[in-house]
């Protein structure tokens, strides 16, 4: 088992699309959550294959994407700060702020590195013991921990320069938020893989009791998502909602529960701020009181200034699955990946990228 | 203490002579070089190929090859791409000070082994040394000269619908090699750099056929970059199938770790080729007896349809265009 090749083969990828084809007759739209599922949508050509009762949109899981401007802006305003160092993963370079972006500061000086783990910022504060080192904690329950982790080291460790920007995000609240907002109705979810690989499927339960909508977790390759729309459709056609997973070699039903102890020992849940959406309650994660001289927010004085917003950018209306891409008028015209304006156009996992990147809206 | 790089060693004084003569004129003799004239002179008569390339890859050592190697074939690789037989090289070291003698000497050798391979001499040369923090270890930059055989005609522009498309192997093994020794991000692979010569494989392809319409080496940027630069300049489309590139299970592995697409990925030893489709059978057999074509494949052929335009078949049937690569993948593989 390689665990790639194996889920790209063309003719067992037949053999479903047929049977989907074949099974599915009422009208369905499903949304995938996360952003790595959209890039596969688009990279396979997925919608292309399915029957056009099927509708997929996409959902707000791109952590990048949903960062909030008044988020982006402590960062930079945090990298302006002489000495400190700003450790990120590179994706959050390029992601324009009210003002100004990592990238663009960098340029001009700040002390900006992108790192490939948690621990490369931590070897950082160690080699620079003079400097601060904020590592920025981007991005949903599969980080989170590695996140945790690092803390407990330079605890461990005795590193004193080392902090978090914690702008985590947990995924359940904010569907559970954007179901009750009733602006998208759907007929099933394809929930996240890696996020489900540390919550487990226990956490989607209340969507198919609460809201009665089948929930499939999917992988990452293209036969995972067939399988998962599979699976969904087989739930529509018999009115089932139950949460299954169609990722078994990545998701147990009750999650990583190391990983999950990490989070709960450092971590604690916060009210977070998310594009499109606004203040979500228990969204978030702040670090706990115990942890609170490797919390960013509580040792530096940021004064990030007014938030902006970019004008005429409609990536809030698409995290929510409300509007598309090609609804933007600045899509593919004013903001492509080389000048992006949003978010959803700089991440490799948000959709104006994946839309326009693989043809979608460009005739393609 | 093991010998180093100094200033002095680029100063024109007696260490930079001794460097000159013990660890480059030594290694690369040849009898332009070995004047030591300020010009290295030479008669040619016919068309011939000109090109420029600077280097600065790290780190300087990876599976498969050396910054060396690939100051090598990276240019003799753009003077076949012309169809050029390649002849001469010029070699211009930028060094940091302090980089290790052995290191240099043990690069100079494989510039040496990776140009006797090629065909071609190293005739003239340069030698700079600048302060520690000016560089990082050592920049090279090598230029071309190749002649253009009889009735040869490749250019970038020459691409028509009904052309087939032709990759000479798998792609990627270059930059996800290099990748693989980056500090912060080292994972074990087994992959090796594809970096090789192709002027071999070119002169076998154009003894099958002088009718090459294009020749692109896929560095930066990848086998995407490439397709679309030859879209582009030909004003045509191109469409190739997801299901016949080959990529090897070790960068399919490495490139889902990463998030990257495979399309994207750098290679020094690889070459696409458009051709006629008439032709495309003969070169392929002449490919495939050739060291660095034996996987040589057609993955796709030019179609018309809005200019620089490549589509992409997916193993779902589906299409999908396949862009330009926007920004940076990979910093300094090459």
């Amino acid at each position: 088992m390689k665990y790639i090749t194996e889920f790209r083969r063309s003719e067992l990828a037949q053999g479903l699309i047929s049977h989907i084809r074949h099974r599915s007759k009422a009208p369905a739209r499903f949304m995938e959550f996360c952003g790595g599922h959209t890039v596969t949508i688009f990279r396979y050509g997925i919608r292309q294959v399915l029957p056009q009762n099927i509708e997929m949109v996409s959902g707000p899981g791109c952590p990048i994407c949903v960062t909030a401007n008044a988020d982006l802006d402590k960062a930079i305003a945090l990298a302006k700060i002489p000495d400190v160092i700003i450790a990120t993963f590179g994706d959050m370079l390029k992601v324009p702020g009210s003002r100004s972006s990592l990238q663009k500061i960098k340029a001009e000086g700040a002390g900006v590195m992108t790192v490939y783990s948690t621990m490369d910022a931590l070897k950082a504060a160690e080699d620079n013991p003079d400097k601060p080192v904020v590592f920025l904690g981007i991005g949903f329950e599969t980080t989170a921990p590695t996140v945790a982790a690092s803390i407990l080291q330079a605890e461990e460790r005795g590193i004193k320069n080392y902090y978090v920007l914690s702008l985590h995000k947990l995924c359940p609240p904010v569907i559970r938020a954007l179901l009750d907002s009733g602006e998208v109705e759907l007929q099933g979810l394809v929930c996240p893989g890696h996020v489900s690989t540390i919550i487990g499927s226990h956490p989607w339960e209340f969507i198919a009791k609460d809201y009665g909508i089948p929930c499939v977790v999917s992988g990452f390759e293209p036969l995972d998502i067939l399988q998962c729309v599979d699976m969904l459709v087989e739930q529509v056609e018999k009115g089932q909602s139950k949460v299954e997973i169609a990722y078994r070699r990545g998701v147990r039903p009750e999650g990583n529960r190391q990983a999950l102890k990490l989070m709960e020992q450092v971590f604690e849940p916060a009210p977070a701020h998310w594009r499109g959406m606004g203040e979500v309650a228990d969204s978030g994660l702040k670090l706990r009181e115990k942890y609170r001289r490797f919390d960013a927010e509580a040792n530096f004085e940021l004064k990030p200034g007014p938030v902006e917003e970019p004008a005429g950018c409609i990536c809030g209306d698409i995290l929510r699955g409300v509007k598309k891409p090609a609804d933007c008028p600045l899509f593919g015209k004013v903001c492509l990946p080389e000048s992006p304006v949003g978010p959803c156009m700089v991440s490799s996992e948000g959709s104006c990228s994946a839309y326009y990147l693989y043809g979608e809206g460009r005739g393609g | 203490m093991e010998d180093k790089i100094l200033l002095a060693h680029g100063s024109g004084g007696r260490l930079a002579h001794d460097l000159v003569e013990k660890s480059f004129v030594r290694t690369l003799a040849n009898p332009l070089l070995n004047r030591l004239d300020d010009s290295a002179v030479f008669e040619v008569s016919g068309k011939l190929a000109f090109t420029t390339d600077s280097y600065v890859v790290s780190p300087m050592f990876f599976p498969g090859g050396d910054i060396g190697k690939l100051a090598v074939c990276g240019t003799v690789n753009d003077l076949a791409m012309s169809g050029a037989k390649p002849l001469y090289l010029s070699l211009a070291f930028i060094i940091e000070e302090g980089l290790l003698l052995s290191e240099l000497e043990k690069i100079v050798n494989s510039v040496q082994a990776a140009a006797h391979e090629a065909g071609v001499e190293i005739v003239t040369g340069d030698t700079k040394v600048v302060p520690r923090g000016s560089a990082d270890k050592l920049f090279i930059n090598t230029a071309g000269v190749g002649l253009i055989p009889e009735g040869v005609d490749i250019a970038g522009d020459k691409a028509k619908p009904g052309d087939k498309v032709i990759l000479s192997g798998a792609i990627g093994d270059h930059g996800i090699a290099v990748m693989s020794q980056r500090e912060g991000l080292s994972f074990a692979t087994t992959l090796k750099s594809d970096c090789a010569p192709l002027g071999g494989l070119v002169a076998d392809m154009l003894n099958a056929s002088r009718n090459i319409n294009c020749l692109r080496d896929p560095t930066r940027g990848g086998l995407a970059s490439s397709l679309n630069e030859l879209a582009s300049q030909s004003k045509v489309s191109i469409k190739i199938e997801e299901k016949d590139i080959p990529v090897r299970e070790a960068v399919l592995g490495a490139c889902e770790m990463l998030g990257f697409d495979p399309l994207y990925i750098a290679n020094e030893g690889r070459l696409v080729a458009i051709v006629p489709a008439e032709d495309a059978d003969k070169i392929i057999k002449a490919m495939k007896k050739s060291k660095y074509g034996r996987d040589a494949v057609i993955i796709g052929e030019v179609v018309a349809g809005p200019a620089g335009r490549v589509v992409m078949k997916t193993v779902l049937g589906a299409h999908r265009i396949v862009d330009m690569l926007v920004g940076d993948l990979l910093p300094r593989i090459c």
